[in-house]
């Protein structure tokens, strides 16, 4: 018999083998260190702007690799980390702080034609590039505490409205309980509530009292609001940070993924993290003169407090309402198309709300967004310095007395009601956040840690080539081949996964699978050897070894693969990168080492009368 | 044909040993036990909480100044040691009440600092202590969701007794590098932690080797005791046995001497494993399969005659 291999099997390994390999090339080509020049505001990133920085660089005598213009940001290409430490100090200099993110980078040396394809390289964890990660906790109990305040301020209020007299409202710590003198009053009480409020489970109790609490739906979508604010004001803060690629996610029910590659100063990276925004109403001080003020003579009761377009106002120093009671803004546009912003507030502010505005009816009022920015300088005891940042965003005239529901107009644009109604947001935070994880890897640690990966997979891929080739001969040459197609397959497809990242343990992980991935063939082989001893000839002991190995392989991976998989499943970062690298290494093993290994052996030995075999 | 670490023209009589092996890894598995519950297992931070520093200074580090100044600064718990060389340092600090547990690491940097050394930052990890706990019931729940996986897959391709025989043999590897650890007062991290599933997965892998020649010898050799079909198998498949092994092995010790300070233990426990995998599928497993009484009818039924017909031969 001969061992004849259809011509679709060569098709195959040609073309995912082929595959496999350009993807995996980006990763021989390496990174240039670089600057990432993105806008921040309503700045652009334009070609003029590209032009000043190539120039203002060239005059300063720094080299550059190279620039280039797409995707909305300019990407600056140097030799080394110097130069990119002094490129970024200089264009930081030069550009205004506020409309642009300068953040230092690694840019993939991909060539255009491999780029062409989508072929990028893989993406390195935090403990071999470098950087920051974070585990936030966002605090539940304050969002529900929250939550319930505004329930004891509409049920005093609405109670009242509708002539419902109860003793007291009181709030617990995961209910609101309405203590009322007489079970009449009780009883019309429990009716209305429980048809106004569909969220709440309201409940009677002995002693003359309805305890109201929130229904399992309405406290997941609390919980869930809390942790997408949360998301959103922190992906806005790290912008300051200059971070090129962050990653900010959301992980399980309240807790925030945040990596920050790359970063050298951790402490202000937490120190922003954890600073906070406000927002406040205030009245404009038409009385006197702004010009006065900016003379240095301002009334007592007014300072001055610029509009983010420039422009100075006198406003009163009393604050009406702050961002707290601020429970969502949305930016929309009404039947004229006028771009407007509207915003809903919770109970007590509400009531605050349209007390301070029927007095005011017809004045202009400021909304200032405040903000604690870092300078950058550290006191005495080493603590950075934060500055207040105050900012009017928006200047409106009030048209009558607003309830808890109102709209903000006279806005110039519908992106500029987006961007108030983000800021808006980004006021009211509900919920605190805490961080009950951080795990920071120094440049140099990371660079090292490569090293060291590459390194044990050499010598360990060493080790394996010389001992198959020694002990398997001819065999062994295609195990040979096999194990280091095994490998490229392996980089080609992390490299393809959007998702995956190799890390150090993912790095261990596929030394293990260089190990391992021989035993394919090592118990093809032995069969092979097997049936040769048993008097078969050649190419029957091929077929029949090739063929009785398969079932032992393919259960011997699986159960593998199953714990791989269930590693991947409930394992959190480190162990995440191993079971992934190990999961794709058994695929592409149990491939190359049974379906290439056989196309081999058959263009070799199968066409033909072979009297001996080199096993 | 090459050469051959073995020549076996003989069965090996295995199964021989296979009662002073039960009581070797009966005694094993007590020592590992009585080890995990006097001296427990040296839990890394990922499941303890705390706070650890790894630094770099440009000469040798001196240990006892660096303790000192850290006990200057009012961190009366630190444990400052070397970490993969003299100049690397790591300090650990045990998990501390209150919010600002987040700033220690850079307090520690700056107190390092203070007389002017130039240290590196290179590594600064902070778990709380709630972070901690999960971890380690997750670390637990995976370990048991794996095995009863394996134990529902396995008895579903040969039959329940081999199910339960390699079941045996992986809580015997887990068991007992669990103990290695607790013995030696190894760290116990996360990385160690997928090194013991690997673990898992190696000696399983091995097992099915052995079981999968023990169901076809059954069918093959119609005039045997069990016993017999079962030293036959692991004749045939002891050199493929070794040789895996063997290259698993190697790419181990490069890993060890190669990798890094950061993988040893992950190194460490695969090694361990690797050698007591090894042993256990040849032992544990098919004596417990033996001792459950494993017979030739119960590895016949018609249907899965031939396993593996439906799939295309590759």
């Amino acid at each position: 018999m001969l061992n004849k291999t259809p011509f679709w099997k060569y098709i195959l390994v040609i073309f995912v083998v082929g595959i496999t390999a350009l993807y995996a090339m980006p990763n021989i080509y390496g990174e240039d260190h670089a600057i990432q020049i993105s806008a921040s505001n309503n700045a652009t990133v334009s070609e003029e702007l590209k032009t000043s920085i190539e120039r203002s660089l060239k005059d300063k005598g720094i080299e550059i690799k190279g620039i280039e213009l797409e995707n909305e940001r300019i990407l600056v290409r140097l030799l080394d980390s110097d130069t990119q430490l002094v490129a970024r100090e200089l264009i930081d200099s030069t550009l205004d702080n506020d409309d642009y993110v300068v953040a230092m980078n690694l840019a993939p040396d991909t060539p255009d034609w491999l780029e062409a394809f989508g072929a990028n390289p893989m993406k390195l964890g935090l403990d071999l590039r470098g950087g920051v990660h974070f585990l936030m906790e966002v605090d539940m109990n304050s969002a529900t505490t929250k939550a319930y305040e505004d329930v004891v301020g509409d049920f005093k209020l609405q109670l009242r409205e509708e002539r419902i007299f109860y003793r007291t409202v009181v709030q617990n710590a995961d209910s609101v309980d309405v203590i009322f003198r007489d079970a009449d009053m009780l009883e019309k009480a429990q009716f209305y509530l429980r048809n106004q409020f569909g969220n709440l489970s309201i409940t009677e109790r002995d002693d003359l009292t309805l305890r109201a609490t929130f229904l399992e739906a309405r406290l997941a979508e609390i919980r869930d609001a809390a942790v997408k604010q949360n998301v959103t004001i922190i992906r806005s803060r790290i912008n300051q940070l200059g971070v090129a690629e962050p990653l900010v996610q959301k992980q399980g029910q309240e807790r925030i993924v945040v990596q920050l590659p790359g970063i050298q100063d951790t402490a202000k990276a937490k120190e922003i993290l954890n600073a906070t925004a406000t927002l406040e109403f205030r009245m404009l001080d038409e009385k006197s003169d702004v010009r006065d003020a900016l003379r240095g003579r301002a009334p007592a009761g007014s300072e001055v407090i610029y509009h983010k377009n420039g422009q100075p106002y006198l406003l009163k120093k009393q604050v009406m309402l702050t961002g707290s009671h601020i429970i969502d803004a949305n930016s929309g546009v009404d039947q004229y198309g006028v771009p407007n912003v509207s915003i809903d507030l919770d109970a007590k502010g509400g009531a605050k709300w349209s007390k301070a505005t029927k007095e005011n009816i017809k004045k202009p009022m400021a909304t200032v967004f405040i903000e604690y920015k870092t300078t950058g300088e550290r006191d005495v005891n080493d603590k950075l310095v934060f500055e207040k940042k105050e900012e009017i965003i928006s200047v409106a005239t009030i048209q009558g007395q607003l309830g808890s529901s109102f709209q903000i107009t006279g806005l110039d644009s519908p992106t500029e009601a987006r961007e108030l109604s983000l800021l808006l947001r980004a006021g009211a935070l509900i919920a605190p956040i805490q961080i009950v994880e951080e795990r920071t890897v120094g440049p140099s640690l990371g660079k090292e840690n490569i090293e060291l990966g590459m390194t044990a997979i050499i010598w360990g891929l060493a080790a394996v080539l010389v001992f198959m080739l020694i002990y398997y001969r001819a065999f062994g040459v295609i195990a040979n081949i096999a194990l280091v197609l095994n490998l490229v397959m392996i980089i080609g497809i992390m490299s393809m996964i959007p998702g995956a990242t190799l890390t150090l343990p993912g790095m261990a992980g596929i030394v293990l699978t260089v190990g391992m991935a021989v035993d394919a063939n090592v118990l093809i082989f032995e069969r092979i050897r097997e049936e040769l001893r048993d008097g078969r000839s050649p190419q029957q002991s091929i077929h029949f070894g090739y063929d009785s190995a398969f079932s032992t392989i393919l259960d011997a991976n699986i159960t593998t693969f199953i714990a791989g998989l269930i590693l991947f499943a409930v394992g959190t970062g480190p162990i995440k990168g191993f079971s992934i690298t190990l999961m794709i290494g058994i695929a592409t093993s149990m491939f190359t080492a049974i379906i290439v290994t056989r196309v081999l052996v058959n263009s070799i030995w199968g066409g033909r009368r072979v009297t001996k075999l080199a096993i | 044909m090459g050469f051959q670490l073995l020549k076996l023209n003989e069965t090996i009589n295995f199964m021989k040993l296979r009662v002073p092996a039960m009581i070797f890894s009966t005694l094993l598995i007590i020592g590992s036990i009585v080890s995990l519950g006097v001296n427990q297992l040296n839990w890394g931070l990922d499941f303890t909480g705390g706070t650890l520093i790894e630094v770099g200074y440009e000469q040798s580090a001196d240990l006892e100044s660096i303790r000192a100044q850290m006990l200057d600064a009012g961190y009366t718990d630190a444990v400052v040691q070397n970490f993969g060389s003299s100049q690397d340092v790591l300090i650990r600090l045990a998990p501390r009440e209150g919010v600002k547990a987040v700033d220690i690491g850079d307090q520690v940097m700056v107190t390092l600092r203070a007389d002017g050394t130039k240290v590196d930052m290179r590594r600064i990890e902070f778990v709380g202590p709630n972070v901690g706990d999960e971890l380690t019931e997750q670390g637990g729940l995976a370990m048991l969701v794996a095995l009863i996986c394996i134990l529902i897959y396995v008895a579903m391709r040969f039959e329940y007794r081999f199910a339960l025989g390699s079941v045996a043999a992986l809580a015997h590897d887990v068991i007992l590098t669990l103990g290695l650890f607790s013995v030696l007062q190894l760290e116990f991290d996360l990385t160690v932690l997928a090194a013991v599933l690997a673990v898992i997965g190696y000696s399983l892998n091995d097992t099915i080797v052995v079981s999968d020649r023990i169901r076809e010898n059954f069918r093959k050799i119609r005039k045997a005791e069990p016993i017999e079909i079962i030293n036959i198998s692991l004749t045939q498949t002891l050199n493929r046995t070794i040789i895996t092994s063997l290259t698993t092995i190697l790419v181990l010790i490069a890993l060890f001497y190669k990798g890094g300070a950061l993988i040893h233990g992950f190194a460490t426990a695969l090694l361990f494993g690797v050698f007591i995998g090894t042993y256990s599928s040849v032992y544990i497993a098919s004596a417990v399969g033996l001792a459950l009484g494993i017979s030739r009818d119960d590895l016949i039924p018609t249907e899965i005659e031939k396993e593996g017909e439906d799939l295309d031969p590759l």
